[in-house]
Formats: structure tokens, sequence, C-alpha cells
């Protein structure tokens, strides 16, 4: 029984996480779908969004999940700026190397990481939250229960809020022109010019779109996380493993990715050791290169298709 | 005069030692040498190839652990480090080339990235066979001087390129380049991409991992951190043929003298010192902005104002 217990208190753990996981992804994948570039900053970007939540709560006594209206649309512009004057201008630079945009985001997590140590300082921060200790206990539901779980509560405010910003996103990608048009130039840059859509204006969008997103993931996971300068990298990892499970650019693929490298993460943490968590989240990205290359996106069009 | 500026260079560095240089300066040229080298090796796969890699760490550490548990576990001088990481990298880079080499676009330089982070969990955890977050040192140095760690990395450096100007002038350079600049086109005309990608591989992860097993014995210490780090290492090594540039047979030289000169003097500056990777990361920034294709690849261009101060003007 306890380890049944266990397991089902590993498996909510890791569907929690993993919902917060697949806004890091989804972000990503939205950039990575439009602009064929994997923005290896991501992570870093969430970090700055972090660092706002912590300073807005910790100067101003703001609510982490209320600073998600001042630092998204902060990194939304700051996004904008930074697709206008550093990416646009080095899609059009003539080089040998194909990578050369992969490189500039590289420059820029360097940049992002190395500041914030300057500024401040390498320790670890956390926002503590009156509520941060409640939880939810399934015998207080249901007093005869056979086995005993919990449920943290900021862990489940953000995994709601993760879900309802992910339906939001859902609903912007499918019935709005400017969702429309991202989709359309994710899917045939070229036909989707032809077709009258602003490319330039749409990759601006994306790029702000996938800040907001990545905005909101850092302030949905500052309650019940830590915060260091260098915790970029590892949600970078987390954001390009996931668009790589996902399959190339889908966010469709990517919230299904999410959900699974949280629930594979939080099991290796359990029954491997805390510190090889980070080894099973690239254990499933080499399983993903070998047998699913196409990733997710593969599954669902070939059972869209029946093939 | 440009035919000999190899063999004029080989032989100036080969009097170096001569000249009873301080033990600071001769580190620093052991480091240009070494980072050279790495850089040339980088430069076989991404510079050449066109896959890029963000991983090299892997298999400069992989080299340096070789080396080191061939002397801590074996207790044989760790100076085979250098003949065993020929065989282990090629087996790496085979394993490598399987998983990734067959996809084409981004997924290799992701491969690789995540292939630094691997590697750098993995000898974090398996404590028993590689000491962990201690590390592995050598206790007793070969040399306490440093001219003869001078004259080994003068003549890795020596080797690394003269192969790749073999190989670059052979038909597998030939083939490289055309699948840099055309996949579909090589394949087409009959070339084997993934095999040759494989290839180009297995050359720069040995010639990295060379690099790597010297790193063990001249340092004569190496912990995770310190040989599996991603900017440290990785990106340094994407940055010194970036700054040189790629594709060229001087690139990483220039690049690797560039960026540890730099790499030490920001270091040493006061204030500044703790902001080195800002000012590394706004140099990338500035390099593929203005000169994508390094120095040396766009002396040309660079030169041009000068040159031809009319022509620029109009």
């Amino acid at each position: 029984m306890e380890q049944l217990e266990l397991f089902l208190q590993t498996l909510i753990a890791g569907f929690m996480l993993g919902g917060l996981y697949a806004l890091i992804g989804l972000g990503m994948a939205l950039v990575m779908g439009v602009m064929r570039v994997i923005n290896l900053a991501h992570g870093d970007f969430m970090m700055i969004a972090m660092y706002i939540a912590y300073w807005l709560f910790t100067l101003f006594d703001i609510d982490p999940y209320l600073s998600v209206f001042i630092a998204a649309p902060a990194l939304f512009l700051f996004g904008l700026a930074i697709q206008k004057y550093l990416l646009t201008p080095v899609m059009k630079v003539e080089s040998i190397l194909p990578h050369n945009l992969v490189i500039l985001t590289v420059g820029l997590a360097m940049v992002f990481s190395n500041l914030a140590t300057v500024f401040f300082t390498g320790d670890y921060r956390s926002t503590p939250v009156s509520y941060a200790s409640n939880a939810w206990y399934l015998t207080d539901f249901w007093s005869e229960s056979p086995i005993e779980l919990s449920l943290s509560m900021p862990w489940t405010l953000s995994f709601v809020l993760a879900v309802v910003i992910t339906i939001g996103l859902w609903i912007f990608l499918t019935k709005t022109d400017m969702g429309k048009s991202i989709r359309a130039t994710s899917q045939d840059v070229d036909a989707a010019l032809l077709m009258g859509v602003n490319v330039n204006r749409v990759r601006m969008m994306t790029f702000g779109i996938g800040m907001i997103l990545v905005a909101a993931a850092g302030c949905l996971f500052i309650p019940i996380y830590y915060l260091y300068p260098a915790l970029g990298r590892q949600f970078t990892n987390v954001g390009f493993v996931i668009t790589v499970i996902g399959g190339m650019g889908s966010t469709n693929g990517a919230v299904i990715g999410g959900l699974i490298l949280g629930i594979f993460e939080s099991m290796t943490a359990t029954y491997i050791g805390m510190g090889w968590a980070p080894a099973g989240r690239f254990a499933i990205f080499v399983a993903a290169l070998v047998f699913l290359p196409g990733g997710i996106a593969s599954l669902i069009r070939k059972g869209r298709l029946g093939k | 005069m440009k035919k000999y500026l190899p063999h004029i260079i080989f032989a100036g560095l080969c009097v170096v030692p001569l000249m009873d240089l301080s033990s600071y300066i001769m580190h620093i040229l052991i480091l240009v040498l070494m980072w050279s080298v790495i850089g040339m090796a980088w430069n076989i796969l991404g510079g050449y190839t066109g896959q890029v890699s963000f991983g090299h760490a892997a298999f400069f550490g992989f080299g340096a652990y070789t080396a080191g548990i061939l002397y801590y576990h074996l207790g044989i001088s760790a100076w085979w480090g250098i003949p065993a990481c020929v065989v282990i990298l090629t087996a790496l880079s085979l394993v490598v080339g399987y998983i990734c080499l067959r996809l084409r676009g981004a997924y290799f330089a992701l491969a690789t990235l995540a292939l630094g982070e691997i590697c750098r969990v993995t000898t974090e955890n398996l404590v028993d066979f590689t000491q962990g977050n201690m590390g592995i040192m050598i206790r007793e140095r070969t040399w306490v001087d440093k001219t003869w760690y001078f004259y080994i990395i003068l003549f890795i450096a020596a080797g690394t390129f003269l192969l790749i100007k073999i190989v670059m002038e052979s038909k597998l350079g030939y083939y490289f380049v055309a699948i840099r600049e055309d996949q579909d086109a090589a394949e087409s005309l009959g070339i084997d991409t993934t095999f040759y990608k494989t290839i180009s591989l297995c050359l720069s992860g040995v010639l990295t991992g060379i690099a790597g097993a010297f790193f063990m014995n001249y340092m004569g210490y190496i912990d995770p951190g310190v040989v599996f780090p991603l900017y440290d290492i990785s990106i340094t090594t994407v940055m010194v043929v970036m700054v040189g540039g790629a594709a060229t047979y001087w690139g990483p030289v220039v690049g690797a003298v560039i960026m540890v000169f730099l790499a030490e003097e920001i270091r040493s500056l006061p204030y500044i010192g703790a902001a080195h990777m800002t000012i590394f990361g706004v140099i990338l920034i500035l390099i593929i902005l203005f000169v994508p294709n390094g120095l040396v690849g766009d002396y040309r261009r660079l030169l041009k104002p000068f040159k031809h101060k009319k022509e620029a003007s109009s």
C-alpha cells in the first residue's frame, strides 16, 4: 500500500511539474516553429521574469501570481526589442555557419546569466508566500480512504494557472487572425507570405508571445522553486528536450511532451535518486532522437491521416 | 612566402622555450596552443562540415577523464590517455553520430548540447568510478618545468594543422564542404552524408579528446566542473572558431590567441573580472552581427575601408 501511495504521489507531482514544463516548452516550440530557431536563452528569459517576481514580492509585497501581469508585458516588450534589433538583423547576415541565430541566443544567455550574477549575486532566493506550506489531504475529503495523498497549495495553484494560460494560448492560436497567421507561418513561410501574411510582424509577435509564456512560467515557478542566476540553463534544457519530444515546433506536441517529461523526471527522482533527475531528462531526449525523431507531432499527424 | 608561413611559425615556436620566458607566459602559450587544437578540431565539424556542435566539452572531458581514470584506477602514466582516447572517442563519436547525424537541422546542435550535460551529470554521480565532484588529481607531475609540455602540445597542434590540411585537400574534405553547402545535392551526387558526417565527427572528437588528455597531464587536476562546463569550454570553443573564422586554416589559431589573451586580461581586471562572461557574450553577439565569418574569413572586407577609402565612401 505504501508503494502505491508513493507511486501515486510521484505521479501527481510529475503531472503538475509537467504542466509547468509544458508552458516553458510551448514558448520554445512556438518560436522554433515560426523562426526555425532554437532559443537557447529561453530559460534565461525565465530567470529574468523570476527576478522581477522576486523583487516585486520582496520590495512591494506583491504576490508572485499577480506579478504575472507585470512580468509578462515587460518581457513581451523586451522580446520585441531583442527580435527587432538583434534577431532580425542577424537573419540577413550571410555567413558560413548555419546556426548563427542559435549561437546568438547562446550569447544572450551568457550575458543575462552573468549580469544577474553581477547585480544580484549568486545567492539562492525564494519568495516565502504565506500559503507556501498549505496543502490538501485526501483524508480530509474521504476519511476512510486507504491511502493518503496530498496536494500542495502553491503547486496546485501554479498548475491550474498553467492550464488556464495554455487554454488561452490555444484559443488565441485557433480563433484569432494573428494566431492563424502564426500557425500558417510555422507551417510554410513562403505560402504564408503569398497569402498576405506579414511574416516579419508575425515573427515579432511570436517571439513576444514566447516571452509572455516563459514569463508566466517564471512567475508560476517562483513560489514553488528557488532562484539563482544560473538557473536559466536548466530550464533551457527542459525547453529544448520538450521541443524535441514534442516534434520541432509543434504546440500540441509540446504540451504532451511537457507532461511526459515532468512525470518521467519525478519518477527518476523518486526511484533512482535526486542527482539523476537531469540525466533522466536527457535519457528521454536520446530515446526520442533514436526511436521517434519526428516527435509526438509525427504520431499525431499519423493518427489524423490514418496511415 | 605565404606557402611557408606554417613552417616559419612552427620553427619560431620551437625556439620559444629557449628564450627563458617566465612560467606565466609559457602557461599562456600552452593554453593558446591547446585552444588552437580544440578550435581546429571543432572547425572540421562545424566549419567545414557545417554541423555546429555545442558540446565539445563532452569530447574534451572524455579525453581528460580517460587519462585521469587510467592513472587513477590502473596506476599507469596519464600520458597513455592520449593513445587510449583515440579509441574511446572514436567509439563515443560513432554512437553520437549514429544517434543524431541521421537527422538534419538543429537536432545535432541540441544533441551535442545535451551530451555535454549528460557527461557532467554522469561523472558527478558515478562517484566510485570518477570520484564525482572531488575530481581526479595526479600526484606526481611528469615535469615541473613547462618546456616539455610546451613541445608536446606544439607537436599536437602542428600535427592537427597538418592533418586538417591533408584531409581538406583530399576527396574527404570536398565531401565535407559539399555536405555543408547542400546536403540534398551532396546526397544526389552519391555522397553518403550520414557516413561522412560521422567521419568528420570522429576526427573532431578524437582531436578534441587528445587536447583533453593533454589538459589532464598538464593541469594535473580535473573535476566535472572544470572539463564539462557549457560556457567555459563548449561555447568558448565555438567562440575561438567564430572570432578567428570558420572554415579557414588559420582561423582557430588566430581565435585561440585572441580568446586566451582576452580571457586572461579581462579576468585579471578589478571589478570587471566578475563580468567576463558578459563581455564574452557581447563579443560573440557583435561578431555574429558584424564579422560573421571571423577575422580571417572577413579580413579582406575588414581591410577594405583602409585600402580603398574612396570606394568605401561611394
